[in-house]
């Protein structure tokens, strides 16, 4: 067993395990929890895809503030996911106005189209502006530089009416978007096919509505005609070009194909950023919470204070109630509590578990369930040696029966912890992970320490003959004395 | 510590017994009145479910001159005008709660509390809560609740006979009634982590009942064949013998508890830690008094109903001893020299 400790010390130093993944409820930071719902006066539902697509928008928006560690997520099951966005230290205040604003999805005729650095303004700006682009305009054009994640926020997505100058999504463009033509509600349908003949290879096809059918023919019409960017219309989601196709034809039939050279994973982004659009998802405010760094290590300190001073309630308890049996529940907690604390640095590496204050909570009360099982066995220890058996066989017959009882009440917790993490959500799965996870630890101690370590002990005269501080005395056990007359002697 | 541990001995066997079957009637009238409490509680007054449940904001702003005057007027002038509540936590904390604020309000509140309290806005710390977000966390937390429950008694089937599972599921509920029952009473605020405290407690006390019933099918193992006693006699001396067990197991486990709820209650003043341990420590005791009171006399009535242990009754009752079926068992009475403990081979 100290050998598994050791190797699991030398994994997790390996990997560069060396720090605890602590929660933002212990380090500080905002949390927030949005639940998407279909907008008021849309008919539909939401699709996993949505969502989906509803994460990567919401992960863009995030990401672009910089902060290191931030983390966009989707949590629970099919289309009752909730996005969680956690952003540590205090910058993530800012969020939470950020990120629970709807993304539309619109057309905009393209105007001009640039690389993504930052330019200066020409000086024969008047002579060559395209129509509808000021010279102001022209000159914030100039001067945005998208290669600065900051300037590929997105959040808003502009009034529609307006001229605006915007970003493509991983900043290789920069562009002037007239105002919107086609607005993301007017596509019905939109999907990623491979061209059977091979000749285009992906595609992605799209159907309006009525309106839709209308209008894109409209702009389709009057864009053909014109030379190179203006011929493109941008698709832009969130205030972001996701991409800019050349438009080749009129189309008035309302289905509308956009070829060029993708690979799969390129179309199917594309489509469901149309779908995405055709029924954009708006978000509830489901929880915000914004813990100060203060407060933070305020929990942080006092979730290892009582860690700490619980542990030592219980290892006193034992010493005095067990003696020197005593020492194997110590000794049985703290192999417990290293592999716990091993376990935790490993799996924050691995699978990025966090530590969060009722993730300790959870930890804290297992050293109950631990010290547990310890107390089984060594009550049904002594019941047999108080049956007349010797202090070794005992041990052996003890944990025959007692094994029964610490594997059926550890299924018992751990389906509690089981139940609780599949239908619980934030802090409580992270109670339920450490209440799962130090169950199974309590497991593997008793059969793989515990058990081994009093057999070892028994055969010391110590504790086989009934030391007065072993634990197995007489008179602790309570059986009386031959000698003391009252009670009456079998004959 | 030593004196105690004799009683373990002679409560193993059989010497000192309380009458813990025997004497149901009283335990169901003691638990019937308090389930009868918590409902009436439960309807007139209801429970104070915190704003995770019914939506609402809630800020905490630590000041050196934590007055509660000081919020009231900052919620004035941020024109807040539905109900609010002001709370002083230890020394330098005041905790501002409200119903579900936009996130205008939000932002109005959090710069009139810092300028008020003269502090920084990044140093409140605040959780704002959606209306609708309430009502997925309570049906969440009713799923894993009635979830907890089908599972284990499904497990518990499987594990033990269905009527120890059956016996074990009364008792889990009794259980849910009563801490129901104190928290309407005394009107503790309700949260998530009252929730996953108050199911932790579930398994727990269906631990408890786990190793009490696993003594009881040992003592009752071929009981029908030995005639020896009753099945409420040899489940009665089950529990005696895990008396000490039980004992232990609630302090081992109320003392992490007890180290949480001081350190959540006194250092950290209101939230998770205190929240949870409340539900523990309340949990624990209601759990821990089931499975000895409840529990048991229970599976020892369901049992005593079949044919077979009827039949044992009888016959136990035939050998001319003064047993009252379901009963005591105490040695010198019923058992006979034969069944003494035979102290004689000791060592």
């Amino acid at each position: 067993m100290l050998l598994v400790i050791a190797a699991l010390t030398g994994v997790s130093y390996g990997i560069g395990a060396t720090s605890f993944k602590l929660g933002l409820d212990l380090q500080g930071g905002t949390s927030v929890t949005l639940q998407p719902r279909i907008e008021d006066g849309q008919n539909g539902k939401v699709t996993g895809e949505a969502i989906d697509q509803a994460v990567e928008i919401i992960r863009q928006r995030v990401n672009s503030l910089g902060v290191a560690e931030s983390e966009v997520s989707a949590q629970g099951t099919g289309v009752n996911r909730q996005i969680v966005i956690q952003v540590p230290g205090e910058t993530g205040r800012r969020i939470v106005d950020l990120v629970g604003q709807t993304a539309e999805l619109r057309f905009r005729p393209v105007l001009a189209e640039g690389a993504a650095n930052a330019t200066s303004v020409s000086t024969d700006a008047a002579a060559t502006l395209p129509a509808g682009v000021t010279p102001e305009l022209n000159a914030a054009y100039a001067a945005l530089d998208c290669t600065l994640p900051a300037n590929r926020q997105g959040g808003s997505s502009g009034n529609e009416a307006e001229t605006i100058v915007s970003c493509d999504r991983v900043g290789a463009n920069k562009y002037i978007l007239a105002p919107a033509e086609v607005l993301g509600r007017q596509v019905t349908k939109a999907s990623a096919l491979l061209d059977p003949q091979g000749a285009s290879g992906w595609y992605v096809t799209l159907d309006f509505n009525g309106e839709g059918t209308t209008k894109f023919g409209a702009m389709t019409t009057r864009l053909t005609s014109l030379p190179a960017p203006q011929n493109q219309a941008a698709i832009v989601l969130d205030g972001l070009v996701y991409s800019a196709p050349r438009i080749n034809e009129p189309i008035n039939t309302g289905t509308a194909q956009i070829t060029g050279n993708f690979t799969q994973i390129e179309a199917q982004d594309l489509s469901n950023v149309l779908k995405y659009g055709a029924l954009p998802l708006a978000f509830d405010r489901g929880e915000v919470q914004q813990v100060s760094p203060s407060l933070g290590a305020d929990q942080l300190r006092g979730g290892l204070i009582a860690g700490i001073l619980g542990l030592a309630l219980v290892i006193v308890y034992s010493m005095l109630y067990y003696r020197g049996l005593g020492i194997v529940s110590v000794g049985s907690l703290l192999v417990a509590a290293s592999l716990a604390l091993l376990a935790f640095l490993l799996l924050g590496e691995t699978i990025s578990f966090t530590l969060t204050l009722a993730g300790i909570a959870g930890a804290i009360v297992a050293i109950g369930i631990t010290a547990d099982s310890f107390i089984v066995y060594f009550e049904r220890i002594r019941d047999e040696v108080r049956e007349g058996k010797s202090l070794k066989s005992a041990v052996e017959t003890g944990w025959i029966r007692a094994r029964r009882t610490v594997i059926v009440a550890d299924a018992v917790s751990m389906i509690a912890a089981i139940m609780l993490y599949f239908f619980a959500v934030g802090g409580v799965r992270g109670f339920a992970f450490t209440l799962g996870l130090t169950t199974l630890i309590d497991l593997i101690v008793v059969f793989f320490f515990t058990k081994p370590l009093v057999t070892v002990l028994a055969r010391f005269s110590f504790f086989s003959n009934g030391h007065p501080l072993s634990g197995f005395s007489a008179r602790s056990l309570g059986i009386v004395e031959k000698q003391i007359p009252q009670v009456g002697e079998v004959k | 510590m030593a004196k105690f541990s004799g009683l373990g001995g002679r409560l193993y066997r059989g010497e000192t017994s309380v009458d813990f079957i025997g004497k149901r009637k009283i335990w169901y009238s003691i638990s019937g009145l308090l389930i009868l409490a918590s409902a009436i509680t439960l309807f007139t007054q209801g429970l104070h479910l915190g704003i995770e449940f019914k939506g609402g904001s809630s800020f905490t702003v630590t000041s050196a001159n934590a007055s509660i005057q000081t919020a009231e007027s900052a919620l004035n002038e941020a024109g807040i005008t539905s109900q609010t509540i002001v709370q002083k936590i230890g020394n330098d904390k005041v905790r501002v709660q409200t119903d579900a604020l936009t996130s205008t309000q939000q932002n109005a509140v959090e710069a009139q509390l810092a300028a008020k309290y003269n502090v920084s806005i990044d140093s409140i710390d605040s959780q704002i809560i959606g209306p609708s977000w309430g009502k997925e966390i309570t049906r969440k937390a009713l799923y894993g609740l009635f979830g907890f429950l089908f599972v284990v008694m499904l497990y518990l089937a499987m594990a033990f006979e269905s009527k120890m599972a059956i016996a074990a599921i009364i008792s889990v509920v009794h259980d849910v009634f009563i801490t129901v029952g104190i928290y309407a009473l005394v009107g503790f605020e309700v949260t998530p982590a009252t929730v996953i405290g108050f199911l932790t407690i579930l398994g727990y006390s269906l631990y408890d009942t786990v190793v009490v019933f696993d003594k009881v099918r040992e003592n009752t193992k071929g009981i029908a064949a030995s005639g020896k006693s009753t099945y409420s006699q040899a489940a009665n001396l089950a529990v005696n013998q895990t008396l000490v067990r039980s004992f232990n197991t609630s302090l081992i486990a109320l003392l992490p508890v007890g180290s949480i709820l001081f350190v959540g209650a006194g250092l950290l003043g209101a939230g998770t830690l205190k929240d949870l341990s409340l539900a523990l420590f309340i949990g624990l005791a209601t759990g821990t008094y089931s499975s000895i009171f409840i529990a048991t006399p229970i599976l020892a009535v369901l049992r005593e109903r079949e044919p077979a242990m009827q039949a044992l009754a009888k016959r136990v009752g035939n050998r001319g001893d003064k047993v009252s079926t379901p009963s005591s068992i105490t040695p010198e009475a019923n058992r006979g020299p034969r069944n003494q403990p035979k102290r004689n081979r000791r060592r």
